[in-house]
């Protein structure tokens, strides 16, 4: 044990002696949870909406004096008045206007007749989520419309009533889980996997080859040293990105200390994995070239960004074996939930287990000899 | 002068192959305890080969060699435990002061706390480096690194020192400079050293005995002495070792294939 304890304060002598490396792996994660978080998170707004109105009734009045309303309310959208149909679509092909609202001429008739009055919203549907929000928004503005001028004494159809269970979540809290578990990720790779494999190409490691340290010592004291620097990183995201994100109580000792614990087993959950994966290799581009895959395929299936339940079969594969994801579901239950150890019992046992399996595999596949 | 002796170095028709290509041959030679043998010939001879199978680096194809009486296979961590070693490659951390390299290496090597501290002021003062000791590696010249890893290949006091080209890059002063350490710290120690090494003088002036390696095969053994006096139709007081080497290992040029080396990476630290 002393050997390996030899390892660990040697990795944390040449770490406290590069603070660079800390400040470098958290750069990205927390750029990334500040450009993501307020990039998505805010509402979609001044949608440029045409509209051409063929019909000139009142009831094609009101739809335009309510989705006046709209604009200038919630600002979802900007209209235009158009009066030529062929105009306005090819504003809409062009990217001029998000999408056309076309009020046809017999649609103040139909609607005083009650015979299917109907009008056309034509959209770009290129950008899914423009498309959306318009659908929405001129759905809500039709509603309005159909609604009856008096509320009926006895509703005829069922209501629904929503209830939050928490506070509002903006996208900025609910993208806090991933940043810290990429903050984690970043160190492992810099801090635990470039150097090794740098230091294995340098000729470092047949200074420890010639020493009596057992295979077992070499991989637990990289390991832990690994675990050691992620923790540092990932707490530091976790105070930090918290604080940005404006999650409530953000200082909570008791969740601080339950968040470290994840932190803490996220770090070595990973650092066993990467030392699988590198435990072979001798070429130094390779970690650097690893990096960016290991980013996309642990990090996106995890639901740090997107729900997992939208996943094709194959992904939600990927994302069952992922650390990420049950890491992810740890800290958005302690951050965004404020739950105990109940809730995430079973992300511990796994991240747990997999920790096990990754060191055991490495330590078998280490080679002691050149 | 050491006829007696037991023997630190047995190494016994010891073999490597890598695929096809035979990079040590049936070697067999002993080196006996407080010798300094040195280990000659041309580039891609196989000598690093050699001395990485008797350090436990790479595990012999054939044959065996026992280190102070210890199989380098069956009872690889007994050897390992019994020898200092300086690689071909530095292997010292630049981060790491000079005192902070010895100390791991003291831990690694279970040093008891107690003896740790006076054994690493007394190497430093052995390779002249106690002035420095708080400094990064990084922060000295090749010639100091490499005392640095002097020291550091003796801070558990090993039996057998391995010395894998130890002078190979330093300017004449920096390479007289580690002579003069190593011969100060033979005569204060009770030390077996197997150097190899490309520089004939270095070998004439540390060496007991010379063995010459060539294309994987033992070529010849003896004293210096001995070897200038075997070259036949010459007076031996003006044969040099070079006229040795060339007389054994011939003229032309090797080019031989090899293992890449930790040298040869493109992270390599430059000495």
């Amino acid at each position: 044990m002393h050997r390996t304890w030899a390892i660990i304060e040697r990795e944390l002598r040449r770490f406290r002696k590069s603070p660079m490396m800390i400040v470098m792996s958290m750069i990205f994660p927390l750029l990334q949870l500040i450009v993501l978080g307020y990039a998505f998170g805010g509402n979609v707004k001044h949608l440029k909406l045409a509209i051409v109105d063929q019909d000139g009734g009142v009831p094609a009045v009101k739809i335009k004096e309510l989705a006046t309303a709209v604009s200038a309310g919630a600002r979802t959208l900007d209209l235009v008045d158009y009066t030529d149909q062929g105009r306005a679509m090819t504003d809409l092909r062009n990217g001029v206007v998000n999408g056309v609202l076309t009020i046809p001429p017999d649609f103040s008739r139909r609607s005083l007749t009650g015979s299917d009055p109907r009008v056309a919203l034509i959209s770009d549907n290129t950008d899914t989520f423009v498309s959306a929000t318009m659908a929405g928004t001129v759905g809500s503005v039709v509603a309005a419309l159909n609604a009856p001028a008096a509320p009926v004494r006895v509703q005829g159809v069922a209501g629904l009533d929503v209830v939050e269970v928490y506070p509002y979540v903006p996208y900025i809290q609910y993208l806090l889980p991933g940043s810290i578990t990429m903050s984690i990720f970043m160190m492992v790779m810099i801090g635990g996997g470039i150097i090794f494999i740098d230091d294995k190409a340098r000729g470092l490691h047949e200074g420890y080859l010639v020493t009596p340290i057992t295979k077992l010592e070499l991989v637990a004291g990289f390991n832990i040293s690994g675990t050691i620097k992620a923790v540092l990183a990932g707490a530091c995201i976790m105070v930090l990105g918290s604080l940005i994100a404006g999650v409530p109580s953000p200082l909570d000792p008791i969740r601080l200390l339950r968040m470290l614990i994840v932190v803490a087993l996220t770090a070595f959950s990973l650092i066993s994995l990467m030392f699988l994966l590198m435990v072979r290799v001798t070429d130094p581009l390779m970690p650097r070239m690893m990096f960016g895959l290991l980013n996309t395929v642990l990090y996106f299936p995890s639901g740090a960004v997107y729900p997992q339940a939208g996943f094709p079969g194959w992904m939600k594969v990927i994302a069952a074996v992922d650390p990420f994801t049950y890491a992810v579901h740890a800290f958005k239950s302690l951050l965004l939930k404020n739950t105990g150890f109940n809730a995430i019992a079973g992300d511990v046992l796994f991240l747990f287990v997999f920790s096990a399996i990754a060191m055991t595999a490495a330590t078998a596949l280490f080679k002691r000899t050149l | 002068m050491t006829q007696d002796l037991p023997n630190a170095i047995d190494v016994r028709a010891i073999v490597k192959t890598f695929g096809d290509f035979t990079a040590v041959d049936h070697i067999s030679f002993a080196v006996k305890d407080g010798e300094i043998f040195g280990l000659l010939g041309p580039n891609g001879a196989g000598k690093s080969t050699l001395i990485r199978m008797m350090v436990t680096l790479l595990p012999p194809t054939e044959g065996t060699a026992l280190i102070n009486g210890f199989d380098v296979v069956a009872k690889a961590d007994d050897v390992r435990r019994s020898i200092g070693v300086i690689p071909q490659a530095m292997t010292s951390d630049l981060e790491l002061s000079v005192e902070e390299n010895l100390l791991i290496f003291a831990k690694l090597y279970g040093v008891p706390r107690e003896k740790r501290n006076r054994l690493i002021t007394e190497l430093l003062e052995a390779v002249e480096l106690t002035q420095w000791r708080d400094k990064p590696v990084k922060n000295l010249s090749g010639g100091m690194r490499r005392r640095v890893e002097i020291a550091r290949g003796l801070v558990h006091e090993p039996r057998v020192f391995f010395l894998d080209e130890p002078t190979t890059g330093l300017d004449p002063v920096s390479r007289t400079a580690v002579w003069g350490m190593l011969q100060k710290i033979k005569s204060q120690r009770d030390l077996t050293v197997l150097i190899t090494t490309h520089y004939m003088d270095e070998a004439d002036k540390l060496c007991d005995r010379i063995a010459i390696v060539d294309h994987g095969k033992l070529v010849v053994l003896d004293s210096p002495a001995a070897l200038k006096a075997s070259i036949p139709g010459r007076d031996p007081a003006s044969v040099t070792l070079d006229d040795v080497f060339v007389h054994y290992t011939g003229r032309d040029l090797r080019d031989a294939l090899q293992e890449p080396s930790a040298q040869d990476s493109p992270f390599v630290m430059r000495r």
